[in-house]
């Protein structure tokens, strides 16, 4: 019973836990976690979503029209922001904002009346953390193999007067350095305070039906439940903003590295 | 004062920033409407720039979010 002190605990559902026994690697203990399963689940999900859209028919089913919808949005981006370069750097982003997006979704899904408690993986800043780092690296591989050390003129933007030189490069320094952290804080916060906020609701609905006045309990668990099942259709839409942030960002901080600026 | 009350009075001081960035957020999604609505044509072309502009805003109130956490529960 959550209800029984009243006390909600919305952290509980982040937390790692091992399933089954790990084994020895370095003086490490690895397991397979619900974390690793989640992001299992994700990817073969994804997997068939799109073997299911990919059999190249020349009037497309629905299905082919989804998964083509999804590869034309990200290309289309990608074309915009980059230009005809960045085509190269489709596959990437592409997979990037697909298996995001799947994490996200599958952690919204209401598994838990059921008894199965979905993981959402991008919750946590260690899976979104090295996804920001993969995406920074590829700028600064792609910067620095195709710009050779001209790659530094990033830091100072065309036109800036000689005096202002030194201050516009430590800013647009820090602003650069910045960008893995803001990207990977962004997802995983966004998607962290959404599911705290459920969490937190439901907390409400169970503690409202179990008041010891009636009335007043049952109206807190109603407006409670109603207020979540609005924020729910919120979180599926920021589900899908956060994982088109990320491949966005992704795609234009490619372009500062493939164009410079 | 107590740490644990000051604590608590510093997560719920953490909030402000969040209605702050709401404010910012509904900034960028006013202003595009407000000029979609002039210019409807113009207005395909500026789509990634107004997720920008939401992603940069909701940052701010986010970062208080986790200041507000990390004062609940890690501090």
């Amino acid at each position: 019973m959550a209800a029984e002190s009243g006390k909600i605990d919305p952290m509980h559902q982040f937390e790692v836990t091992p399933l089954g026994g790990g084994f020895n690697l370095g003086g490490h203990e690895v397991f397979f976690t619900n974390s690793a399963l989640w992001m299992v689940i994700a990817a073969v999900v994804l997997g068939l979503f799109m073997w299911g859209g990919m059999r190249r028919q020349l009037i497309p089913g629905r299905w082919q029209v989804a998964v083509e919808s999804f590869t034309g949005f990200i290309s289309n981006m990608m074309t915009a922001n980059i230009g005809t370069e960045g085509r190269k750097y489709t596959p990437y982003v592409f997979s990037l904002f697909m298996f995001i997006l799947f994490c996200n979704l599958l952690g919204m899904l209401p598994l838990g009346v059921l008894g199965v408690h979905p993981f959402t993986v991008t919750s946590h800043i260690a899976i979104t953390g090295v996804l920001a780092l993969l995406s920074f690296s590829i700028v600064l591989v792609v910067g620095f193999w195709r710009h050779g050390l001209h790659f530094f003129s990033l830091f100072v933007p065309h036109g800036t007067p000689l005096p202002m030189i030194p201050f516009i490069a430590v800013i647009e320094f820090i602003s650069f350095m910045i960008r893995p952290f803001s990207l990977g804080l962004r997802l995983f916060v966004a998607m962290t305070a959404g599911h705290v906020l459920l969490k937190v609701l439901s907390g409400f609905v169970i503690n409202g039906f179990n008041a010891d006045n009636l009335v007043i309990g049952s109206v807190v668990s109603v407006l409670s439940f109603t207020l979540m099942i609005g924020i729910s259709a919120l979180e599926l839409l920021v589900a899908g903003i956060q994982a088109y942030v990320f491949a966005l960002l992704t795609s234009l901080y490619i372009n500062d590295a493939v164009n410079l600026h | 004062m107590d740490a644990e009350a000051a604590k608590l009075i510093g997560a719920g001081l953490a909030a402000i920033g969040a209605g702050m960035a709401a404010i910012g957020v509904g900034n960028v999604f006013g202003s595009f409407l407000e000029s979609a609505l002039r210019n409807p044509a113009a207005a395909d072309g500026q789509q990634g720039r107004l997720f920008i502009g939401f992603a940069a805003a909701e940052l701010l109130g986010l970062l208080a979010f986790v200041v507000a956490m990390i004062l609940l529960f890690v501090v």
